[in-house]
């Protein structure tokens, strides 16, 4: 077999097809097909065109949406005035360079990452990049997608490329049958437990195996969303079936060259015998809901587990990190993850704020009521509105949860949706980082069906008891 | 961009893992849409007490170590967030470069574009380095980027890889995007032929 004809991996065939000139340097020029834009990573690179005269080559590849700084309340009247000021730059920005920009009060507006997806903009077989680590999230599609940093936003726009060297690829096969009241969010918060936070980095994550093929796309973006936390460049699904239903008859699908999209989607999953630089295989029969007790999203333990003990651990430097964790999430080694009580819930973000999400939610909170402060912000406005053509928030605000506007609200505490220095909150989105939710504030990462339950007991619990 | 060529400084050893880009620039200082002024933020959650005085265990409030340009880290380090801000913080402090064993792939990438020298060292050679530093006396390196050297002692010398590339926009302190913008043709190029092949990605 010739070099060009061995067996190729996802990753290969997109990387390949979006090479402009030379392949042989190590740093390659990688083309780019969509371009997502928010407020806060963005403004220095518009500043940086300006100075310099340029102009955004490709206007009509590139979206812009304001989601980290918006207000989840009262939002005609932002108060903040530096969220005002960064707000109101990226409209000016995107108007004087002629992109197309989504306003706080449309209602196509919401986090970037669901946006993309739910307008059918995220296709497989793309390039996709972001000034926001989470750009990971639209590999579920098929799609390479990675975060970049705001210099890098400056050289998309300048040039539609980016200077890349390839990444390494892994293989995740996820073999077994999914448990009852196991979700997508428990098996990536299990693989962040195995392979560690920084166990794919230099790597592109393909997550394969039946688990993953009966997965909504819902699922798969939730475990392409924190492939980032484990430090993989982005990760992958391979598209079918499930992928094209999902994108078909969206606002920007391909329409009379569909049937030419699909023919060259079915080409892209890796070919048999592909390599891969690495591979591991997760057995899921047996996992149980995941939760986090630590400040990374490798710190990771079953709901039924305990909270670790360091003087387990051999590595010293590893050791002192467990340690620095417990003290800032206030926990005593060999406490039960149950026995460990909630301030707060937040049930958001862009690894969990889809319709799927709010409906698994409701149907755990249906009827009771919630013992914390507790509120859900849907990941746009259309996914707000199907919700409510579908009642949950009636089922969620008669529980006693505060229903909101879309954005990223108290994923990152930019906003006034923040906790309080103390605060213990359970939250869906994906880092529990020291001050990411405020500061202050301690966070234990998990499913939208363990935030609900923990919202209705008071304390962390294991879903499958309230089921 | 600034030149990197040469570099001789105090270096800190902050060994802590996983340090996270919201660690080093938590998300309230975001708002700003300048690249300037952020040093005064850097670790502001664990460098300063409520009342916004220093703490004074932090390891960049210590007498020694306030006029750092190196940082030497723990593994993992620059995880979580691609806000550059990361980045810009760091180099509106005074750092220049960073010895680690281990980065995270957004947070190096955007340290290149900014001037600032991420090296990457087996573990072994950092616990050493470390060591080293721990002693004000020896707590200055050198370090040359044409050679690829850190020198930790007159006749003690530590090899480093970079990507030739990289090297070349640090030592020249390169603007890749008018490298870019010179492929200009290759890139029309290329566009004209996604328009035929991927009819359904022209917009
Ligand atoms: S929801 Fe959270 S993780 Fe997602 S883009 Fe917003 S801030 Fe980032």
């Amino acid at each position: 077999m010739s070099q060009n004809q061995s067996p190729k991996t996802l990753f290969d065939k997109i990387w390949n097809n979006h090479l402009v000139g030379n392949k042989d340097d190590d740093n390659q020029l990688l083309y780019i097909d969509l371009h997502l834009v928010h407020e806060v990573t963005s403004p220095q690179a518009f500043e940086g065109l300006r100075l310099l005269k340029r102009k955004v080559r490709q206007p009509q590849k590139t979206l812009a949406v304001p989601d980290h700084n918006v207000p989840t309340l009262n939002r005609d009247n932002i108060e903040d005035e530096l969220s005002k000021i960064q707000l109101e730059m990226l409209e000016k920005n995107t108007k004087d360079f002629g992109i197309e920009f989504f306003p706080i009060n449309d209602v196509r507006q919401g986090i970037v990452h669901i946006i993309g997806p739910e307008q059918g903009l995220t296709q497989p077989g793309m390039t996709i990049v972001c000034g926001d680590s989470h750009t990971s999230t639209h590999g579920a599609f098929g799609a390479l997608a990675f975060g970049i940093g705001t210099s890098e936003v400056e050289h998309v726009l300048a040039t539609q490329t980016l200077i890349q060297n390839p990444a390494k690829n892994m293989r995740i096969n996820l073999e077994g049958n999914m448990p009852f009241g196991v979700t997508a969010k428990d098996l990536i918060l299990g693989i962040i437990g195995k392979i560690g936070a920084a166990g794919g980095t230099g790597h592109v994550i393909e997550y394969s195996g039946a688990v993953i093929q009966n997965l909504s796309m819902e699922g798969r973006m939730t475990i392409c969303n924190m492939s980032i936390e484990a430090g993989a460049r982005a990760g992958l699904i391979a598209p079918d079936e499930i992928t094209f239903n999902y994108i078909k008859n969206r606002p920007r699908a391909p329409k009379k060259n569909w049937d030419k999209a699909i023919n060259f989607w079915k080409d892209l999953p890796s070919d048999k015998g592909a390599k891969y630089d690495k591979e591991k295989i997760l057995k899921v029969d047996k996992l149980d809901p995941q939760v986090t007790w630590g400040t990374s999203p490798q710190d990771v333990v079953s709901i039924k587990g305990k909270v670790p003990d360091p003087n387990t651990e051999s590595d010293i430097n590893r050791k002192n990190g467990m340690e620095k964790s417990l003290e800032y999430m206030d926990l005593k080694p060999g406490t039960k993850l149950e026995d460990i009580k909630i301030d707060q819930v937040f049930i958001g973000s862009c690894t969990n704020s889809r319709i799927e999400d709010l409906r698994a939610a409701a149907k755990i909170v249906k009827g009771k009521s919630v013992k914390t402060k507790a509120m859900v912000v849907p990941g746009s406005g259309l996914v707000k509105q199907q919700a409510e053509k579908e009642g949950l928030d009636k089922i969620f605000k008669d529980a006693g949860f505060e229903w909101r506007d879309s954005g990223c609200s108290m994923c990152l505490a930019m906003n006034a949706d923040k906790l309080k220095p103390g605060e213990r909150c359970a939250s869906t989105s994906n880092r529990n980082f020291e001050g990411r939710q405020g500061k202050g504030g301690r966070s234990h990462l998990m499913s939208p069906i363990m935030a609900a339950a923990a919202a209705v007991a008071g304390h962390l619990i294991d879903v499958r008891e309230l089921i | 961009m600034e030149k990197f060529t040469k570099l001789s400084g105090v270096a800190a050893p902050f060994t802590r893992i996983n340090v996270d880009t919201d660690l080093i620039i938590p998300a309230e200082h975001l708002k700003t849409i300048s690249r300037l002024g952020l040093g005064k933020h850097l670790f502001s959650y664990i460098r300063y007490n409520e009342d916004g005085s220093p703490k004074k265990e932090f390891i960049l409030n210590q007498d020694r170590y306030k006029k750092s340009t190196i940082l030497v880290t723990g593994k993992n380090f620059g995880c979580g967030s691609s806000r550059e801000h990361a980045v810009w913080a760091l180099s509106d402090f005074g750092i220049k470069c960073l010895i680690g064993s281990e980065f995270a792939d957004i947070f190096y990438n955007n340290c290149f574009k900014n001037g600032i020298l991420p090296i990457i060292l087996d573990q072994s050679y950092i616990d050493k380095i470390v060591k080293k530093i721990s002693f004000e006396k020896t707590s200055i390196l050198n370090v040359n980027l044409e050679k690829q050297i850190i020198t930790i002692a007159y006749d003690e010398f530590l090899k480093f890889k970079i990507d030739p590339y990289r090297k070349k926009c640090l030592l020249e302190g390169a603007d890749d995007i008018t490298l870019t913008l010179n492929k200009d043709s290759l890139i029309s190029k290329f566009e004209s032929n996604l328009k035929k092949k991927f009819p359904w990605l022209d917009r």
